[in-house]
């Protein structure tokens, strides 16, 4: 039992420390602030809520499971609150995106 | 009525955080989570929106295709990474939600799924930066609007 679980873990914590390397290429590679706001994004959603799993995973039914998913909440609910803060921040600071616009921006 | 379910929530916050289950503690508890409910309601903070109750019948059911659509997305936000196809565009959105929550709910699930961000808001209109077309077209087709405006059960 204790094996499946360890197993269970490792399998979440490859799957999340992946999508934060990938996130971290894109944090490099895209080409502007708009862009590289999606690789974050992926940091925060897919890296999060991988190693929170795996980290379930190992403690079993007790109040630290419950203080885990409340981290997950927590980070649910302001992960994307400072994403759009960066982003009207730049479209405030004048800077456009890059790539084809549709219809007129506000 | 609300002032209860608020306080019902924060003394359940209270009792998983602490862990703790001696008198001392819980009538320490009981003390702070009145006096925060007493501030709240002396600033009007008890209302659709700071409490928004009306999401709960549903909000399960939400949850559950939210985390869905974010996993795929970032499966394919993977893949454009990885395969450097980017073509990003911005374009606006119209919104169909009636109140202010549903409509915050609705720009952070944009912004939540990777390679869609909300990068301005006006009234009954969000603009939104995509990292490619099909997540453009993802947002474009109005089906996550059509989910908030369900789970908002106003219409």
């Amino acid at each position: 039992m204790e094996l499946i679980l360890d197993i269970f873990t490792s399998i979440c914590f490859f799957i999340g420390s992946l999508s934060i390397i990938i996130g971290a290429c894109g944090l490099i590679k895209l080409p502007d602030v708009f862009s590289r706001i999606h690789a974050a994004g992926m940091i925060d959603t897919g890296g999060t809520a991988f190693f929170i799993l795996g980290m379930i995973f190992q403690t079993g039914w007790s109040l630290i499971t419950v203080k885990l998913i409340l981290i997950g909440v927590f980070i649910f609910f302001t992960s994307p609150v400072t994403s759009h803060v960066t982003a009207n921040l730049a479209r405030q600071k004048n800077i456009l995106p890059v790539g084809k616009k549709i219809g007129k921006m506000l | 009525m609300k002032s209860f379910i608020l306080f019902f929530i924060l003394f359940s916050l209270w009792l998983l955080m602490s862990g703790h289950y001696n008198v001392l503690i819980i009538s320490l508890g009981i003390i702070s989570c009145a006096f925060c409910v007493y501030v709240a309601k002396r600033g009007k903070l008890i209302d659709d929106e700071g409490l928004p109750i009306f999401f709960m019948p549903r909000l399960l059911n939400y949850l559950i295709w939210l985390f869905k659509e974010i996993l795929k997305s970032n499966l394919s936000t993977a893949k454009v990474i990885i395969n450097g196809k980017v073509e990003p565009e911005t374009f606006t959105v119209k919104t169909s939600q009636v109140t202010d929550v549903a409509k915050v709910t609705y720009a952070n699930s944009i912004t939540l799924t990777p390679g869609t961000v909300t990068t301005k808001i006006q009234k009954g209109v969000f603009e939104v930066h995509a990292l490619n077309s099909d997540f453009g077209n993802d947002v474009r087709t109005n089906e996550m609007d059509k989910k908030v405006t369900w789970l908002e059960g106003k219409k």
